[in-house]
C-alpha cells in the first residue's frame, strides 16, 4: 500500500478491559478503496478492533495512526439503537451535519442532499417515516445513509448483517460493495463467513489476536478457521464460490442417539 | 360562571405576575424535559430540585443570594451527575440517586444545625407563585431565553448526543461539552421554576408534558414544540383554576397536566401508547 493512501492503521495494538486482554498485538492497515471484513467468534475482539480504529478505546500498548483531516463514518449495531426514539428517517440522516449550519431546520441544499443519499440507497420514499416503522434492511440503510451524509473517507460498520434475514444480508453486502466501488474505504465486522467470502476482497480472522489476514480465497482455510473459531470447519467450492460449513466429526446423529 | 368572575383574578398584579411566570416556567420545563425524558433521566428533575434544596439551605444560612448559591450548587450537581454517568460503570439513575440525595441530606443537616430558616425552606418546598417578585419574573424569562437559545443553536448536536452518544462522539461532536451545556440549562431551569412550582412538583412538569408530546408525535422537532405548548397551557389553565378553586397553584398545574396525560393516553389508545413510550430495544415492526 502506498503510504499516502493509508487512512487508518493499528500498529501492534493491545486493548485491555478490566483484567482481560480483548485485543492482542493487532496490526491492520486501511487504505483508500479498501473493503475489509473482520471475522471471529463472539468475544474475539472484533468490536474492540473497530473501536480502536475509531479511537474510542485507548490501547494498552501499540498505537493507532490516522491520516490528517479524514472523516470516519460509523454505523453501530442496529441492536443498540433505541427504536422508540421519536425521529424520522430524514431527521436521523441530518444528524450527521452538526458543523456549519446552526439552524435546527435543514436548508434547501441539505434537503436535496438528504433526498439524494436516500434515493441512492433505495429508500428515498421513506424520509418522513419513523425509524421503527421500517424493515431490518431499511433500518440498516438509514444508518448507512447517515454515515454517508457526513462525507466520510472511510466507513466502519459493526455487524451490519446481524439480525436480518439472508436476503437482506446479501442486499446489505451488495450495497456496501457498490459504495466501495465508488472509492470509499469500508471496514466491517461480521459473523457471516459465506457472505464475506462472496462479497469482500480482504478478510481479517481474529481471535483476540490476528490469526490471518488477506484475500478470502487464500485466508479462509480449514486450518485458519479452526484456529480462529476453535472448531473444525470445511471450505467447499460451489459454482466458483467458497462455501464454509461446520464439520461435525464427533456428533452422534439425533436418530441414532434416540434409539 | 360569568366573564366578570373568570377575569376577576386579573385585576391583581400579583396574579398577573404569577401567571406570566408560571406560563413561561411551564413552557421551559416542557422544552428542557424532552431531553430529560428521552435520555431516560426522568428523575433528574426530582433529584436536582432536591439537590438545589441543599444549596438553598446553605445560601440562606450563609447569607448568599439565593439564585447564586442554589444555582451554583445545582449546576455542580448536574455536572457531577453527567461526569459519573459518562464513565458508564454507574448508570444515570444511580448517579442521580447518590449525588442528589447526598446534597439533599446536607441541606437537611444544615437546617437541623441552624434551624432558623424554616420559612424560606417551606417556600422552596412548595413554591410561592403568588409571591413572585420582579426579580423572579426576570430570572424565569432569562433562563427561558437561555434554554431556547441553546436548543436552537445546538439543536443537531443535542439531538445526536441524546439519540446516539457513541456515534456522535465518533462523528466529531464534543459530547462532553454538549452534556455539560444541557446540565447547565437543566439546573438553571429547575432553579428558576422551583420558585414557582416548588421543589416537589417541578420534576412532574419536566416529565409529563414531554411524555404527552411523545404520545402525539413521532418527530423530535414536533415533540419539542408540542411539549413546550402543553407545559405553557397547563400552567396557564392551572393558575386560573387554582385561584377559583382555592387550591395550591403548583399542585393544580401538575394535576391539569396529569389529567391531560390521562386524556391523551386514552385517546391515542393504550396499546399504541405503550409501544411508543416503552424502550423497545431492537423490536422491529415491519419485518
Amino acid at each position: 500500500m502506498n503510504p499516502s493512501d493509508q487512512l487508518l492503521a493499528l500498529h501492534r495494538v493491545s486493548c485491555v478491559l478490566g483484567r482481560h486482554t480483548v485485543l492482542s498485538n493487532a496490526t491492520l492497515r486501511v487504505g483508500r478503496g479498501d473493503f475489509t471484513g473482520i471475522v471471529g467468534p463472539s468475544g474475539s475482539g472484533k468490536t474492540t478492533m473497530l473501536r480502536a480504529l475509531l479511537s474510542t478505546v485507548r490501547p494498552a500498548s501499540g498505537w493507532v495512526e490516522r491520516a490528517a483531516d479524514i472523516r470516519v463514518g460509523y454505523v453501530p449495531q442496529i441492536e443498540t439503537v433505541d427504536w422508540s426514539f421519536p425521529v424520522t428517517v430524514g431527521e436521523v440522516v441530518l444528524m450527521a451535519r452538526t458543523e456549519g449550519r446552526r439552524l435546527p431546520w435543514a436548508s434547501r441544499a441539505e434537503r436535496r442532499q438528504v433526498a439524494t443519499v436516500l434515493d441512492d440507497l433505495g429508500i428515498g420514499n421513506l424520509q418522513g417515516r419513523h425509524i421503527r416503522d421500517l424493515s431490518g434492511g431499511q433500518q440498516q440503510r438509514v444508518f448507512i445513509a447517515r454515515a454517508l451524509f457526513g462525507g466520510p473517507d472511510v466507513l466502519l460498520l459493526d455487524e451490519p448483517t446481524s439480525g436480518v434475514d439472508i436476503r437482506t444480508r446479501h442486499e446489505v453486502l451488495h450495497l456496501l460493495g457498490r459504495i466501495n466501488d465508488d472509492g470509499l474505504a469500508i471496514v466491517l465486522t461480521t459473523h457471516d463467513l459465506n457472505g464475506l467470502a462472496a462479497h469482500l476482497p480482504h478478510v481479517v480472522c481474529l481471535n483476540t489476536e490476528v490469526i490471518a489476514d488477506g484475500p478470502p480465497r487464500t485466508t479462509l482455510t480449514p486450518e485458519v478457521l479452526e484456529r480462529t473459531y476453535g472448531a473444525p470447519m470445511d471450505v467447499l467450492e460451489h459454482g466458483g464460490m467458497q462455501i464454509i460449513v461446520d464439520r461435525y466429526d464427533n456428533v452422534i446423529p439425533l436418530r441414532r442417539a434416540a434409539s | 360562571m360569568t366573564w366578570h368572575q373568570l377575569l376577576e383574578p386579573y385585576q391583581f398584579a400579583f396574579f398577573r405576575h404569577g401567571l406570566i411566570v408560571a406560563t413561561i416556567a411551564g413552557a421551559l420545563c416542557g422544552l428542557v424535559g424532552v431531553y430529560v425524558v428521552l435520555r431516560g433521566m426522568s428523575y433528574i428533575g426530582h433529584g436536582l430540585s432536591h439537590s438545589i434544596f441543599g444549596g438553598a439551605a446553605a445560601s440562606a444560612l450563609l447569607g448568599f443570594n439565593f439564585y447564586l448559591g442554589a444555582g451554583l450548587w445545582g449546576v455542580a450537581s448536574g455536572l457531577l451527575i453527567g461526569r459519573v454517568t459518562r464513565r458508564r460503570v454507574v448508570g444515570s439513575d444511580a448517579a442521580i440517586g447518590v449525588i442528589t440525595t447526598a446534597s439533599f441530606a446536607l441541606g437537611l443537616a444544615l437546617i437541623s444545625l441552624f434551624g432558623t430558616v424554616r420559612q424560606s425552606i417551606d417556600a422552596t418546598l412548595f413554591g410561592s407563585i403568588l409571591g413572585v417578585s420582579m426579580t423572579d419574573v426576570f430570572v424565569v424569562i432569562g433562563v427561558a431565553l437561555l434554554a431556547l437559545a441553546v436548543v436552537f443553536l445546538r439543536y443537531r448536536s443535542l439531538l445526536f448526543v441524546t439519540f446516539d452518544p457513541e456515534v456522535a462522539e465518533v462523528s466529531g461532536v464534543a459530547t462532553g461539552r454538549i452534556d455539560a451545556l444541557l446540565m447547565l440549562v437543566l439546573a438553571t431551569s429547575v432553579l428558576a421554576t422551583m420558585q414557582v412550582l416548588g421543589v416537589i412538583l417541578v420534576s412532574a412538569m419536566l416529565v409529563i408534558p414531554p411524555v404527552i408530546a411523545r404520545l402525539l408525535t413521532q418527530s423530535f422537532a414536533r415533540m419539542l414544540v408540542i411539549s413546550s405548548v402543553i407545559g405553557a397551557v397547563s400552567s396557564f389553565v392551572g393558575m386560573n383554576l387554582s385561584y377559583h378553586l382555592d387550591i395550591a397553584s403548583g399542585a393544580t398545574i401538575v394535576l391539569v397536566c396529569a389529567a391531560l396525560f390521562a386524556a391523551v393516553f386514552l385517546g391515542t389508545g393504550v396499546a399504541g401508547s405503550t409501544s411508543r413510550l416503552g424502550r423497545l430495544g431492537s423490536v422491529r415492526h415491519a419485518d
